[in-house]
């Protein structure tokens, strides 16, 4: 769920910021010296002896330097270019079986031990109220280790000029095809982060991650009618390689009623065609509400896949932690213990993994130490795990963590957080074209649109970008005023087809919103395109005043 | 020393204008205490303390701008804060868009802050968090919760001679009380400025009622029901409405408030008589800073929705200039005119309907319509001749604020609610709407 937009993570509660950054603003050509590792780890240890000291019995040390620049274009202007920087540590500690947590953009080795011992006694405060002690999974020590997101082109060395440019060429290209307003933006991360504990692990991670989004919206002034199209693209764990698109990682949707993309995205021509889809949705045919077979792109499929798997089968959700907030879970203990609770029909397999090459959530190490890995979560249709920390797996009878832990920044707590949880491919061979000519009435939906689930993740409702229906095997004219509801176990239940592994991809979230105070993660969902049978399509078409 | 007093903060605010070489200048110097205590599962989980300052420096050469900001205040990080903004603005593409930095303003003061909030220390959260817990374990109950406070300054000053300082305090509690076997579940929410008008216990005792009343939820079927909204589930729905108000969105075609032909539906009878929205810096329930912490334009106390007509639109600098007229501050609160009735009179008033505690992840599906989706939660029954007959499902709606409210029957007393999506402090009535699209029904306790 995507509870804040970009722009306001980070900034101050009191609201005095004159921009919206998310972290401290910074110089551009002070973006590519990385501290020193060895500084790092003096830091560290002076953190970890403060608080042993003290008397814990575990402490983990996050130093963090959170890089940060987006570009925001409207029409041919660019409106904002803002280059931020956060950077402290963050100290957990284990103290008479409770944790305590403290954070400080001190970074002398004063302000670090103080922030030790302060943890320290906040876990020692935590004590007298805990019910049982936290039990760690063990984790055996990583030693000195370094882990980098793969990257080809780094975003801080590209000129900003270069990127203003492609972003106004792509809101040009949307104008001239028809869109009467255009927005696109670049979000660009670097995240430099030490974790080390005292299991010894001392582990330097460089992760870096971009999205480039836009919106193109028609206007017909005459009849007073507006529709915007997004664009297709997702969000990457990769460098600004990403934005020079090659042919080969362009594929059509099925009927070729769009453009898609995996590995590299052409913003421009996606721009082009947002603008003149926006368009086309001022005279699309109004949906008659009913039962539909949905085929769902992955670029729409990743979002259903985020509410209605990926939250649910967070551990720490399933035992009531985030019952204040964003809420509990369906998928209980004992749907998991009885070994054939059929979340989803035999086709459906989803698998969490945080090594997916471009994944956003592609790191060497969680935030606990934890080195990243794949695991089932629901296999052959039946719930067979969950995402669990350290300090969870022992609930669910595992030896070691599934190294789901995540903060946002050093200055948060790092608490446990969704992989990227994806729908593997279909085994048998099937092309999105091939699953069309097996529909007789069905609604084709790519790219994400509104979505809203409850609190255990039963009822959900989901949007889109662009809608075609299906008649008698064959694509035909665009729909709008678009919405499907369902149940969760209801919907995975009536997946009868999946496409095979050529048109696997990945859509993604820059700001999966989640704990008390809020943080965002980053997550990314891959899947084929997906046929599901019977779902209820609602018409959402309203007039006012 | 995270709060800092006016007289110091206006001498960094001097010194950063005087350092500074380009052709204008803004500066903004703010910081924070929050205070925490989270709990779940009849134990606290996690409490902390966060502290956070920032200077802020937005400069400008020409139509080019920089911002930069640093945590120090010393002569040496000014002046670096200061050449880093310089730099980016030289880096920056001209906006064809940019405005100047306002004119002098006047901030007339609001009662943003008060001493016994600013006094809120660990024990005063542990405490809060105790009641509930305490409570529970004797019911047999589970609570989670979150309570935070904060004590702020911000400070604002430009090359023009702007300058305004205040303080603020605040505090919100949030929670959700289960029954053991998960059959029941009810939710409560106080926000308030001033500590002493916060009772957790008469909180807690809120969502412990509600959990214990909700067991035994029976299913009836989605429509159209007259239905009591309490303020926490329409505050939310009225605050996404609010971003239709901008005017250069209405006048490009591109809003809710948008008319056939380019025209806007400023002046319109859009809601009920009954509705009256307004937003005032001033008022003593919710008080706001006294100006916009964007643009810097002073804050006044506006009609927006006057007995039902669209009377106001939100006008950026840049908007204001090209359309002639004077630009406006984003509203920092909302204000909606109720009655005396307490929510049990309305109960009492209403023959067979729907009462709902909260509503719950809501999200735009139309911008034309501003119909909106989203579920209730934690606390939903039947009414019948007056009174709770009994428990029922939650239910997913698809509704336009708009239409709430015009479809308004009756309004009670306004409380103070905090935004959670939405950024507004509210003064919102719970009311009673007819014909409210339920669309699903949710298995969701």
């Amino acid at each position: 769920m995507e509870r804040r937009t970009f722009l306001n993570v980070g900034s101050l509660a009191f609201g005095s910021l004159l921009v919206p950054v998310f972290g401290r603003a910074i110089a551009a050509e002070e973006l590519l010296a990385p501290m020193a590792v060895t500084a790092k780890k003096a830091l560290a240890d002076v953190a970890m002896n403060a608080a042993t000291k003290a008397g814990a019995s575990y402490c983990d040390v996050r130093i963090g330097r959170y890089l940060n620049q987006y570009i925001i274009t409207r029409d041919l202007n660019v409106e904002n270019v803002t280059n931020t920087e956060s950077a402290g540590v963050g100290v957990r500690v284990i103290c008479n079986g409770a944790y305590g947590f403290a954070a400080t953009s001190d970074m002398s080795a004063d302000g670090i031990a103080g922030a030790a011992r302060q943890a320290v006694a906040i876990a020692k405060a935590n004590a007298r109220l805990q019910s049982e002690p936290v039990q760690l999974a063990p984790v055996k020590g990583a030693g000195e280790v370094a882990w980098a997101t793969p990257v080809v082109k780094d975003w801080r060395a590209v000129p900003i000029k270069d990127k203003a440019e492609l972003l106004i060429a792509a809101n040009k290209a949307g104008m001239d095809a028809g869109a009467n307003f255009m927005q696109s933006m670049l979000f660009q991360v670097n995240q430099q982060k030490y974790f080390a504990s005292t299991d010894g692990s001392y582990i330097d991670q460089d992760l870096q991650r971009l999205w480039a989004p836009l919106s193109a919206t028609a206007v017909d002034k005459a009849s007073g009618k507006f529709r915007s199209r997004s664009g297709l693209s997702t969000p990457v764990g990769m460098g600004y390689e990403y934005l020079d698109a090659r042919a080969q990682d362009k594929i059509k949707a099925a009927g070729g009623v769009a453009t898609l993309y995996t590995k590299s995205y052409d913003i421009v021509e996606d721009a082009r065609a947002a603008g003149r889809d926006a368009k086309r949705k001022l005279t699309a045919k109004s949906v008659a509400p009913g039962k539909y077979d949905l085929m769902l792109s992955p670029e729409h499929l990743f979002l259903t896949i985020h509410e209605s798997v990926g939250h649910p089968t967070e551990l720490d959700r399933v035992l009531g932690y985030e019952a204040n907030y964003a809420g509990t879970s369906f998928a209980t203990l004992d749907k998991w213990q009885s070994k054939n609770f059929k979340y989803g029909s035999p086709l459906v397999n989803i698998v969490a993994d945080k090594t997916t090459p471009g994944s956003l959530g592609n790191v060497g190490y969680d935030d606990e130490g934890v080195k990243c890995k794949r695991w089932d979560i629901i296999k052959d249709g039946i719930l067979v795990n969950y995402q669990a920390t350290r300090d969870q797996a022992h609930i669910i009878g595992e030896k070691e963590s599934h190294g789901c832990s995540y903060a946002d920044s050093w200055s948060n707590v790092q608490f446990q957080r969704m992989p990227n949880v994806s729908l593997q491919a279909g085994k048998k061979a099937l092309s999105p074209d091939e699953m069309v000519k097996d529909i007789k009435k069905g609604i084709y939906i790519v790219g994400d649109g509104s979505f809203s689930i409850d609190q255990q993740r039963y009822n959900f409702q989901f949007g889109g970008q662009l809608f075609y229906e299906i008649n008698n095997g064959k694509i035909g004219q665009m729909l709008e005023d678009v919405a499907y509801q369902s149940n969760t176990q209801d919907f995975w239940n009536a997946c009868t087809a999946i496409c095979d592994e050529r048109d696997w991809r990945m859509g993604g979230s820059f700001f999966d919103g989640k704990g008390q105070p809020p943080q965002i993660s980053i997550v990314s969902h891959g899947s084929s395109t997906a046929r599901f049978n019977g779902i209820n399509v609602i018409n959402t078409a309203r007039k006012i005043g | 020393m995270t709060i800092l007093n006016q007289e110091q903060t206006k001498r960094i605010c001097e010194r950063v204008l005087a350092l500074s070489k380009a052709d204008e200048c803004i500066v903004s110097v703010g910081g924070s205490r929050e205070g925490n205590i989270r709990f779940a599962r009849n134990a606290v989980s996690t409490a902390g303390l966060a502290e956070n300052t920032a200077v802020t420096v937005q400069v400008a050469f020409g139509k080019r701008q920089g911002t930069a900001s640093i945590n120090e205040y010393d002569d040496k990080s000014l002046e670096k804060v200061v050449r880093r903004a310089e730099d980016l603005a030289r880096l920056a593409p001209e906006n064809p868009e940019f405005m100047p930095a306002v004119a002098k303003q006047a901030y007339k003061e609001s009662a943003t802050f008060s001493a016994k909030t600013a006094a809120i220390d660990p024990e005063f959260r542990a405490q809060a968090a105790a009641y509930a817990i305490e409570a529970c374990r004797k019911n047999k109950l589970v609570a989670a919760g979150f309570f935070t406070d904060s004590t702020a300054f911000s400070t604002v000053a430009n090359s023009n001679g702007v300058f305004g300082h205040q303080q603020q305090t605040g505090l919100d509690f949030t929670c959700t009380v289960r029954t053991e076997d998960g059959r029941g579940s009810g939710w409560v929410k106080r926000s308030a400025l001033d500590a002493s008008r916060f009772d957790a216990r008469e909180a807690a005792d809120v969502a412990i009622e509600k959990a214990l009343r909700s067991v035994d939820a029976k299913a009836i079927e989605p429509g159209r029901y007259t239905v009591i909204l309490e303020p926490a589930a329409t505050s939310e729905l009225i605050g996404f409405m609010m971003s239709g108000f901008d005017a250069r969105q209405t006048d490009e075609g591109r809003s809710f408030l948008s008319k056939k032909g380019g025209a806007s539906r400023l002046g319109d009878k859009l809601f009920d008589q009954q509705v009256n929205i307004w937003t005032d810096p001033w008022n003593p329930d919710v008080p706001v800073l006294p100006w916009d912490a964007q643009s810097l334009i002073a804050r006044e106390r506006v009609d927006i929705i006057k007995d039902g007509k669209v009377n106001a639109l939100d006008y950026s600098q840049y908007w204001a200039k090209k359309k002639g007229v004077k630009p406006t501050a984003t509203p920092g609160n909302l204000i909606m005119a109720g009655t005396n009735k307490s929510t049990a009179e309305l109960i009492a008033n209403t023959k067979k309907g729907i009462l709902v505690t909260r509503t719950w992840y809501i999200r735009l599906v139309d911008p034309q319509s501003v119909l909106l989706t989203g579920l209730t939660r934690d606390g939903t029954f039947y009414i019948e001749n007056g009174k709770i007959k009994y428990p029922i499902k939650n239910f997913r709606f698809n509704e336009s604020p708009v239409t709430m409210l015009n479809n308004i029957e009756e309004i009670g007393k306004p409380v103070i609610i905090g935004g959670d999506e939405v950024a507004y402090q509210m003064a919102i009535p719970p009311m009673k709407v007819r014909d409210f699209n339920f669309t699903s029904l949710s298995d969701a306790v």
